[in-house]
């Protein structure tokens, strides 16, 4: 059970106790246990650590901590050592009792798990100096790796909640809403919307009570950096929804996550309880008078979710179909009641400004979009990952400086953002600031944080129909634009990639999309056509290379292609012709190029993911 | 149809179930998530003792129980096989490993193999995206998946 905090001071005497504890500089292992590390097995790795030190008998000398995502989790599982700031990179097993023996007991950094440059060959010993890390400005994300998220004292420590304690005892709530609309905080789930003035509008609307909400559904395939700060630091996003619910004038409020993730539901779960032990939640917040309570719902796996509307339906247990907002959810939200709903990274965003101040957070970014915004950059780059960056900064810096740019030298095509509501960004314009307001001339869209990079393998008109496909399934069928419409276009979008597209196609698809622009109910309907739209815009001749020569430039669209092996690199070793599944393959004797029968081929492409020598080409 | 034992303890654990969220109505999807958590998947019996207990028509928790892709109404298969089709795993081919893990197991997406050893489904994200592409299966996640590397991985179960 945990200390009751009764007071301000009693937080303050909490955080000099806690800081002083940890002064005493213990040797300390941290290991990435975030969903992506865990997939590379992390979890292994952390009980390897566990046994090895208490082989070593250092159990009371050095600590291990299991912590949220450092973002880098291409190279993961990561683990830093401290003292020393090592940084080692995907650590197996039966690496640790090396680490423990060499690292942590004698203090020297073993090369071989270091981080290489790819690019130069350069090794890094420190985080900071890896040029994954060293051009981000990582203020929401960074602490990620300092806190273990089940452990409320190591966000006390960093300063935690000392925010929520500030509003409390020394601001009203007038001043708060006021502080956020300086700081010019915009939402950070899709629309970016003025925070500020949201709440100031959801406070001044008549009717209690009202309701709080932190939307963690994020449901764009290839994102997933709230889900990381959720299940990283899920107090940074208490703190946020409590002083966003002292600001409203609310006592209740929910965290909205997807099933998908059961990290961040688990993670979010223990929180709210250490949070209620410590008196952060429940009645009578650290003494100041003010009660609040949090509920935790978990998303039913709908895209549409994500909307507002739709969300809060999800909430009142039916299903999450939106509805028009002729009248805001600010107004008439959840039961009907005025109701508030941010993005978890936005919350996020809520402590730093209050105890920072407007001013230190308006210094970082553009004129219009302020501070920094987490991207999950993934897709065809070099070092996948979260990264946080200061906005503005520009397209080729995301890219090239931190994600070390294209995968196997291959030549870069595009990055869509936005996800299925976004589009794709040509080579072009690699040099546009990163904004929400740059995004959206662009004919894309912020969104909430999507970078997937696209190089010469990636087909255009594949990734609209992918989106289309996507779309199609999510739209919840109420109103005609977005369920016809979509589909529609996604049959056109098949015909086009099975070769059978005609001329006509083009304009058809862009009379359907406007259609839905204008007349969709809600946001999915109305952003659907984007990726349709941008894709046609910036790469037209893809389309007319599908339609007019029955060709897949690309080297995806299934009907366009056909493998064949490049007879002067195979060497017969038999790998493919075991492999395919419909004995399209005939070997022909050791050291002879085998033969692929395009008759029997059914383009399943296993053929090439089994070679070892690259000897099956794709045209 | 299971056993009248069957069929009592099955009403039990709903029972169990729903007072947990004590019957509160906007928790319905909460509800029916611990239920199929427990069976891995929705039985009619179970929806309609749900609309029973926390007098929801039947038809609402029907349309819930159809509305959100967590929920499914077929039983489910021993292991759940789950292909991750979201934009970075697409990008990086994840149709492809999906397309041999249909051939390998004779089964579309969404369906259950006839001995009832695996169920095939997809998801449209699992925020892996820097492991793309990705299959989880029960809980277990493998990345940097390629069709070549699919039977090794199904042979492991």
């Amino acid at each position: 059970m945990l200390q009751k905090l009764k007071s301000k001071q009693d937080l303050e005497n909490l955080r000099k106790k806690i800081v002083a504890k940890k002064e005493e500089g213990k040797p300390l292992v941290t290991v990435c246990n975030g969903t992506g590390c865990h997939a590379s097995g992390s979890v292994a790795v952390i009980e390897a650590f566990r046994q090895e030190i208490r082989r070593e008998e250092l159990t009371d000398k050095v600590a291990i901590k299991a912590t949220g995502c450092h973002g880098f989790c291409e190279r993961g599982p990561i683990v830093v050592i401290q003292p020393g700031d090592i940084f080692y990179q995907q650590v197996k097993v039966d690496n640790v009792p090396q680490i423990v023996g060499e690292t942590i007991i004698q203090g020297n950094v073993i090369d071989r798990l270091l981080y290489v440059d790819p690019a130069t060959g350069k090794k890094y010993v420190h985080p900071s100096e890896v040029p994954f890390y060293r051009s981000q400005r990582r203020i929401v994300f960074g602490n990620n790796g300092e806190i273990a998220p089940d452990n409320i004292e190591d966000y006390i420590a960093l300063g935690g909640y000392s925010a929520l304690a500030k509003v409390l005892f020394d601001k009203s709530p007038e001043q708060v809403i006021e502080e956020v609309k300086k700081s010019g905080l915009r939402g950070r789930g899709g629309g970016g919307f003025p925070a500020g003035r949201k709440w100031e509008s959801c406070r001044n609307a008549p009717g209690e009570p009202k309701y709080v909400i932190a939307n963690c559904d994020e449901g764009d395939p290839g994102v997933y950096a709230n889900r990381s700060l959720l299940e990283g630091n899920p107090h940074s996003v208490l703190e946020g929804l409590l002083i966003a619910a002292y600001a409203i004038g609310s006592h209740e409020g929910y965290i909205y996550v997807r099933n998908e993730y059961p990290l961040a539901v688990e993670n979010a779960t223990i929180a709210i309880k250490q949070a209620e032990e410590s008196g952060f939640l429940g009645k009578n917040i650290l003494g100041s008078g003010f009660d609040f309570i949090v509920h935790i719902n978990r998303g039913g796996g709908a895209f549409v979710c994500g909307e507002s509307t739709a969300l809060m339906a999800s909430l009142e247990g039916r299903v999450g179909e939106p509805r028009a907002k002729y009248v805001h959810t600010a107004e008439k939200g959840l039961w009907d009641k005025p109701s508030n709903l941010n993005n978890v990274e936005t919350l996020a965003n809520v402590p730093l400004i209050i105890n920072k101040g407007a001013d230190w957070f308006t210094a970082i970014g553009t004129e219009g979009s302020k501070g920094t915004k987490i991207f999950s950059l993934v897709g065809k780059v070099n070092n996948t990952g979260l990264v946080e960056v200061p906005m503005g900064m520009t397209l080729r810096e995301v890219i090239y400086d931190i994600g070390g740019g294209i995968k196997e030298g291959k030549r870069f095509k595009g990055v869509q953002t936005g996800g299925p509501s976004g589009g794709v960004i040509p080579e072009s314009m690699l040099d546009m600031p990163v904004d929400f307001d740059e995004l959206t001339k662009a004919g894309s869209m912020m969104g909430s944080g999507g970078m997937i990079v696209m190089d010469e393998d990636t087909c255009m008109v594949d990734t609209a129909r992918y989106f289309l496909t996507f779309l199609e399934e999510e739209s919840c069928g109420k109103c005609v634009p977005c369920r016809e419409g979509i589909k529609r276009m996604r049959q056109i979008l098949d015909d086009i990639t099975e070769g059978k597209g005609e001329e006509s196609d083009i304009e058809l698809l862009e009379r359907i999309a406007a259609t839905l622009k204008d007349t969709s109910l809600c946001a999915l309907g109305a952003t659907a056509a984007n990726p349709v739209l941008t894709t046609l815009h910036y790469f037209r001749d893809e389309y007319e290379a599908h339609i007019k020569d029955k060709r897949c430039p690309a080297g995806v669209c299934k009907a366009l292609i056909r493998y064949y092996i490049i007879d002067e690199k195979c060497v017969g070793c038999r790998l493919c012709e075991k492999a395919c599944p419909v004995e399209a393959i005939t070997f022909m004797g050791k050291k002879k190029p085998v033969i692929l029968d395009q008759s029997k081929c059914i383009k399943c492409g296993i053929c090439k993911d089994v070679c070892k020598l690259e000897a099956v080409g794709v045209k | 149809m299971p056993s009248l034992r069957g069929r009592q303890l099955v009403n039990k654990k709903v029972a169990a179930i729903i007072n947990k969220y004590d019957a509160d109505k906007g928790q319905l999807i909460s509800i029916l998530q611990d239920i199929q958590a427990e069976f891995h998947y929705l039985r009619k019996e179970a929806l309609t003792q749900v609309s029973d207990t926390m007098g929801v028509p039947l038809s609402q928790v029907y349309s819930v129980a159809t509305f959100f892709k967590a929920f499914t109404l077929k039983p489910r298969g021993k292991h759940l096989v789950n292909v991750c089709l979201g934009t970075a795993c697409h990008v990086r081919g994840a149709s492809k490993v999906l397309e041999q893990i249909e051939r390998s197991l004779n089964v579309s997406r969404g369906e259950t193999t006839n001995d009832f050893k695996f169920t095939l489904e997809t998801v449209n994200c699992m925020g892996c995206c820097a492991l793309g592409p990705v299959v989880k299966i029960d809980g277990e996640y493998f990345g940097q998946m390629n069709a070549g590397k699919v039977d090794s991985l199904l042979a492991r179960y």
